[in-house]
């Protein structure tokens, strides 16, 4: 009776596992729910998550929770050796891109006059462009002033991309004067 | 906090006197006139630079430095946007309304200065938020993510056969069964490109024929001399026949081409 149990319970694991091994996109509890015949709560669900998350506890890749559910990823202390198989790196993001994204993130849902008016700068389309391209940032609405002007939010998929379960992860905003002078 | 226009003077007065290795010279910063995200960021960038209090910005002081390097950047042709005279204007405003004399117990919102700083200190903020944010490892980017290989074969249910199914595909296999067979046969009849074969090889032992002698009236059905006809067609469009009449309704000869060109040389 224990013995079935548990082969049961190691074969439900491996059931999970071979599914977030092979998905592209993180696995949410209800695609995993999808994966058993029989109805699997999520408590019973969780629990499974997190044995397999032990039991992965010495390899290389471990299980991690990011806004869009489970994936598995390469442990970060592999990462430089990884980033040599790809010696051209993503190429970097311009100052005003991040600055958009920044704002965006931190100071959400804001429209282009939000952004333009804590910049001090004009807001260039392609920046907007780039980050909606990316998949971090869409439009969530509008604001009910004279031109309707979208308001921008950040996606799951960009705290996905940045291994955050959700915003409050974010680095915390420091102060001005709190700064060291790096110049 | 709020200065006295006679304690603002002698801060003023402080800065003219500052050592001259704090101060950078316009054309040090050249390089770096591009890079500066706007006016905010500027800004910033001299009061970090000569390590200005942000709580107390000299105004005359921060003013004059912007000024000198807004003009830099207009003479060395800098697309200078709109954004960046407005700023100058406005710390232009807040230097002169500082100069005006106050009571000394107006209350500390009312600094003119304050909402320059606040714009200052939260602009700062987003530029370090953004930094932070760069420089967080990203999927592609310092994660990598597991994508075990998996052959995804599609399931599909295995379709139903009746017994009218199967005698409407064995229907549709002879249908199909005598349009091969009919267009097999036609093909090998009506071969433009063998009756060109054909004709060539006559041509080959003839030489020269008279264009009627092509044609077997009698025996061949009319798809075949259809057929013969292209034949000589085509091959006069390929050059290989040469076609001719002397006059209007004389006989017509068909010859080789190549004959043609060996009797002129």
């Amino acid at each position: 009776m224990v013995m079935s149990e548990i082969g049961n319970i190691t074969e439900l694991k491996n059931v999970l596992e071979v599914a977030l091994l092979t998905s592209h996109e993180p696995l949410s509890l209800d695609d995993m729910q999808r994966l058993f015949a029989e109805r699997m709560e999520r408590a019973t669900l969780r629990m499974l998550l997190d044995e397999l998350k032990q039991d992965w506890a010495d390899r290389t890749m471990e299980l991690v929770q990011v806004a869009s559910g489970y994936r598995f990823q390469a442990r970060v202390e592999y990462a430089d050796f990884l980033a040599r198989l790809n010696p051209e790196r993503q190429a970097r993001y311009s100052r005003a891109v991040m600055e958009t994204l920044a704002i965006i993130a931190y100071r959400q849902p804001v429209t282009r006059g939000d952004i333009e008016e804590i910049r001090g700068v004009a807001v260039n389309p392609n920046v907007i462009r780039q980050l909606q391209e990316r998949d971090w940032i869409d439009v969530v609405g509008q604001r009910e002033v004279p031109g309707r002007p979208s308001l921008y939010a950040t996606t799951r998929h960009f705290l996905d991309d940045l291994n955050l379960r959700s915003l409050s992860e974010l680095p915390p905003m420091e102060d001005f004067t709190q700064q060291e002078i790096s110049i | 906090m709020i200065e006295t226009p006679l304690n603002a003077k002698i801060k003023g007065e402080e800065f003219t006197e500052l050592p001259r290795d704090l101060y950078i010279p316009p054309d040090a910063l050249e390089v770096y006139l591009e890079t500066f995200e706007g006016p905010l960021d500027l800004l910033l960038y001299l009061i970090r630079k000569h390590n200005l209090d942000i709580l107390d910005i000299p105004m005359a002081e921060l003013t004059r430095q912007y000024m000198e390097y807004v003009e830099k950047m207009r003479a060395i042709k800098l697309e200078l946007a709109g954004d960046y005279l407005l700023m100058s204007a406005m710390l232009i405003e807040i230097k002169s309304r500082m100069l005006l004399p106050k009571p000394v117990e107006v209350a500390e919102e009312n600094d003119p200065r304050a909402e320059l700083v606040r714009r200052l200190m939260e602009y700062e903020a987003i530029k370090l938020a953004a930094q932070q944010l760069d420089e967080m490892p990203k999927v592609g980017d310092g994660i990598s993510v597991a994508s075990a290989y998996y052959q995804h074969i599609s399931q599909i249910k295995p379709p139903e056969v009746g017994l009218d199914d199967l005698a409407d595909a064995w229907r549709n296999v002879l249908k199909r069964a005598s349009h091969f067979k009919h267009h097999k046969v036609g093909h090998s009849e009506l071969s433009v490109r063998e009756h060109m074969s054909i004709i060539l090889r006559r041509l080959k032992d003839d030489r020269l024929l008279e264009f009627t002698q092509l044609f077997d009236v009698k025996n061949d059905g009319i798809p075949k001399l259809v057929v013969c006809f292209l034949a000589i067609l085509e091959l006069a469009r390929e050059g290989l026949l040469r076609i001719t009449q002397q006059q209007a309704f004389s006989p017509i000869y068909v010859q080789i081409a190549s004959d043609l060109s060996h009797g002129h040389e």
